[in-house]
């Protein structure tokens, strides 16, 4: 089982016998919650559109054909692949990366650093990485906006500072975009470290400083690999909504810098939208996330096999 | 081997450290001969693993200097220095197999993949752990672990090695075994062992030499022998085994021999411990040492206030005029008279069995 603990295995064990009743609840919330809407949307996927939003029950592969390819799938001439709505994933794919590095980058130290800390003084850390989140995304997303313009504070500073001559152009390009899901989803990388590096053993790199090892090699070889279920936990639940987010797409990378996210939530709104291709959107980026996830299990079993 | 004095492989020299106004250890100067197999005991939070810290470079020292066959190593990093530690909680790296464990030293000193795992094939031999050789440290019982730990700090053949008491979490059974075959390591390797414990019997089974701390500051070094029949002081006399302390009143001592007046009026000469002055002191003398006789033949004269029977032997506790106690332990031999409860009788002991101790 991918991401338990070594003792995972021996838990469920025990708890065998009593297993089914136990875990009802946990089933009846994951039913309701996760795969009724799935399915609802996996139905509507197949059916087809109805101008002025909503579908008409009538099953068809249409909204797929539209993703995929340009001149009908099942008309009479030779198929083309459509590139546009492959080239939006792509490129969210690449920006979610890139956000979900960046969150690494910062994220790893700042996990490190409130870890480190003495007890008492951890949790006030952890608050004030939490605060900001107290306040809708919305907001914070076009606070970001403002601080990154051209003529905003930022550059003001920069340009105060005598450290740049003209203003650097953030705003709608990708940097703005990959910014933006890292202020979004930062505490999402920390966390989950921070929990990792606060298990963390240091009486381990005492030792691989005894044998020999520098501060890099003990980092490299010992420490990142015994945080890593951290690591990779936080990778995931920054890469996951980075990918299917809009907010900072729309508001910060402009129309060149679009996101599926974005794509899908435009089917929804409005008349001009297209439920089905909206939901068979949804379907496909669900699909490639579950594909991320479960190659990441399969290599968690090899390795702990 | 005490009596070679040999080279000396770790010198402290008027080490102390200190955490803000706490001092772990006070002007500590020892020096730990090549190849010797060394104990630091001390009861818990006296300051042992601090000074093992010390040397292996985890913590810096406030005073003094730490010198490894002549070279002072205070300012070398812990990566630098040519010490290996067993730490008390093994510290394994969780994520490698037994062999990748041992190998992790000899590929940071720049040995080839292959010379490393030959080496570590060599040292898992020796500790026994071949048919174990690809397992993960979370796979290992408790023993198994203590000795990846110790093979991983043995493999760089290091000039030094440090342990933490490395046997307190193994049960008695198995912390007998591996005291053996510690030993027989430390003969095999010739690498000089500096060795931690609170454990007495430990230290004095298994140690060339021992040097006893309290509270940060050094007591005595010597022998196990010395340590046990020789105490210094109180501490040491009361800390390894167990002793009865007299209170006494020194006349005067001359040539390491004390004469003073025991509780009762009877005068006694007895070895001093160097240091020791006159006026009032204490004699210490093991219970085993303590024979019972008539109350008119008695060095010391009092009444039997308890019998604990142990079987192999008896403690005698015996409550004097004065009201101390003084335990002595009867063998259960036939032939052996054990007295009755209340009963008055004469307690004995022979000069050799008596040391004045620094008061
Ligand atoms: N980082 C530190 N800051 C302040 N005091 C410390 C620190 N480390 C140790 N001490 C104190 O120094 C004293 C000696 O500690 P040390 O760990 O050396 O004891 P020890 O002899 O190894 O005991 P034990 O047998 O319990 O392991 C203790 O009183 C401890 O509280
Ligand atoms: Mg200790």
């Amino acid at each position: 089982m991918a991401g338990l603990g070594p003792t995972g295995g021996r838990a469920a064990r025990t708890y065998a016998g009593r297993g089914p009743l136990l875990i009802l609840p946990a089933w009846v919330i994951i039913g309701i919650f996760l795969v009724l809407p799935i399915l609802i949307m996996a139905t509507y996927s197949f059916l087809t559109k109805e101008f002025r939003g909503g579908v008409i029950w009538e099953p068809t592969l249409a909204a797929y054909d539209q993703f995929f390819f340009d001149r009908g799938l099942f008309g009479d001439e030779q198929p083309k692949i459509e590139w546009t709505y492959i080239l939006i994933f792509w490129r969210s794919i690449w920006q979610a990366g890139l956000a979900t590095l960046l969150c690494l980058l910062i994220g790893f130290p700042t996990a490190w650093f409130i870890a480190t800390r003495p007890a008492h003084s951890r949790t006030v850390w952890l608050f004030l990485i939490t605060v900001p989140y107290w306040v809708n995304l919305l907001i914070r997303t076009i606070s970001m906006k403002f601080l990154i313009r051209d003529n905003g504070p930022m550059n003001q500073w920069l340009l105060n500072a005598g450290l740049i001559d003209e203003p650097i152009h953030i705003i709608n390009t990708n940097l703005a975009v990959q910014l933006g899901l890292f202020y979004s989803y930062l505490p999402f990388m920390v966390l989950p470290i921070y929990a990792a590096v606060e298990r963390y053993n240091f009486a381990l790199s005492e030792a691989a400083a005894d044998l020999y090892a520098s501060r890099w090699v003990t980092l490299t070889q010992v420490i990142i690999p015994v945080v890593k279920p951290g690591i990779i936990a936080g990778c995931i639940l920054v890469f996951v909504p980075s990918l299917g987010a809009f907010l900072a797409p729309d508001l910060l990378g402009g129309a060149k810098n679009f996101m599926i996210g974005s794509l899908i939530e435009e089917q929804f709104k409005g008349a001009a939208g297209n439920w089905p291709f909206g939901a068979a959107a949804a379907m496909i980026l669900l699909s490639m996330v579950l594909i991320v996830l479960i190659v990441y299990a399969r290599n968690q079993d090899r390795e702990s096999a | 081997m005490a009596e070679d004095q040999g080279d000396i492989a770790v010198d402290i020299d008027h080490v102390t450290k200190r955490y803000g106004d706490f001092t772990a250890l006070a002007d500590v100067s020892l020096a730990i001969r090549s190849n010797e197999f060394f104990t630091l005991l001390g009861p818990s939070g006296c300051g042992k693993t601090t000074l093992l810290r010390c040397i292996a470079g985890f913590e810096d020292i406030t005073l003094g200097a730490i010198r490894l066959y002549g070279d002072n190593i205070v300012d070398l990093p812990p990566n630098k220095r040519p010490v290996n530690t067993v730490f008390q909680q093994y510290a394994l790296f969780p994520h490698m197999d037994v062999t990748r464990n041992v190998m992790f030293g000899l590929l940071r000193l720049g040995q080839s993949e292959a010379a490393a795992r030959k080496r570590a094939g060599e040292v898992l031999d020796l500790v026994q752990l071949t048919q174990f050789a690809d397992r993960l440290p979370a796979q290992l019982s408790g023993g198994q672990q203590q000795r990846v730990a110790l093979a991983r700090a043995l493999a760089p053949n290091p000039k030094v090695l440090l342990l933490d008491e490395p046997l307190s979490a193994l049960d008695l059974k198995l912390r007998q075994a591996v005291r053996l075959e510690l030993q027989q390591i430390q003969q095999e390797t010739g690498i000089t062992f500096i060795f931690v414990t609170h454990d007495q019997e430990e230290a004095l089974t298994m140690s060339d030499r021992i040097a006893v701390i309290s509270d940060g500051r050094l007591q005595q070094i010597g022998t196990a022998r010395d340590i046990y029949e020789e105490p210094d002081n109180k501490f040491v006399a009361d800390f390894i085994g167990e002793t009865n302390l007299i209170d006494v009143t020194v006349a005067g001592i001359d040539n390491g021999q004390a004469t003073c007046t025991l509780p009762g009026g009877n005068h006694f000469t007895c070895p001093a411990a160097q240091g020791a002055h006159s006026g009032r002191g204490h004699l210490s003398v093991r219970p085993e040492r303590v024979s019972l006789s008539d109350p008119a033949q008695g060095l010391l004269t009092g009444t039997v206030s308890r019998l604990i029977y142990l079987g192999t032997d008896m403690h005698v506790d015996i409550t004097l005029t004065d009201g101390e106690v003084v335990t002595a332990r009867v063998q259960n031999s036939a032939g052996t008279r054990i007295p009755a409860m209340g009963e008055t009788i004469g307690l004995n002991f022979e000069a050799g069995a008596a040391r004045l101790l620094i008061d």
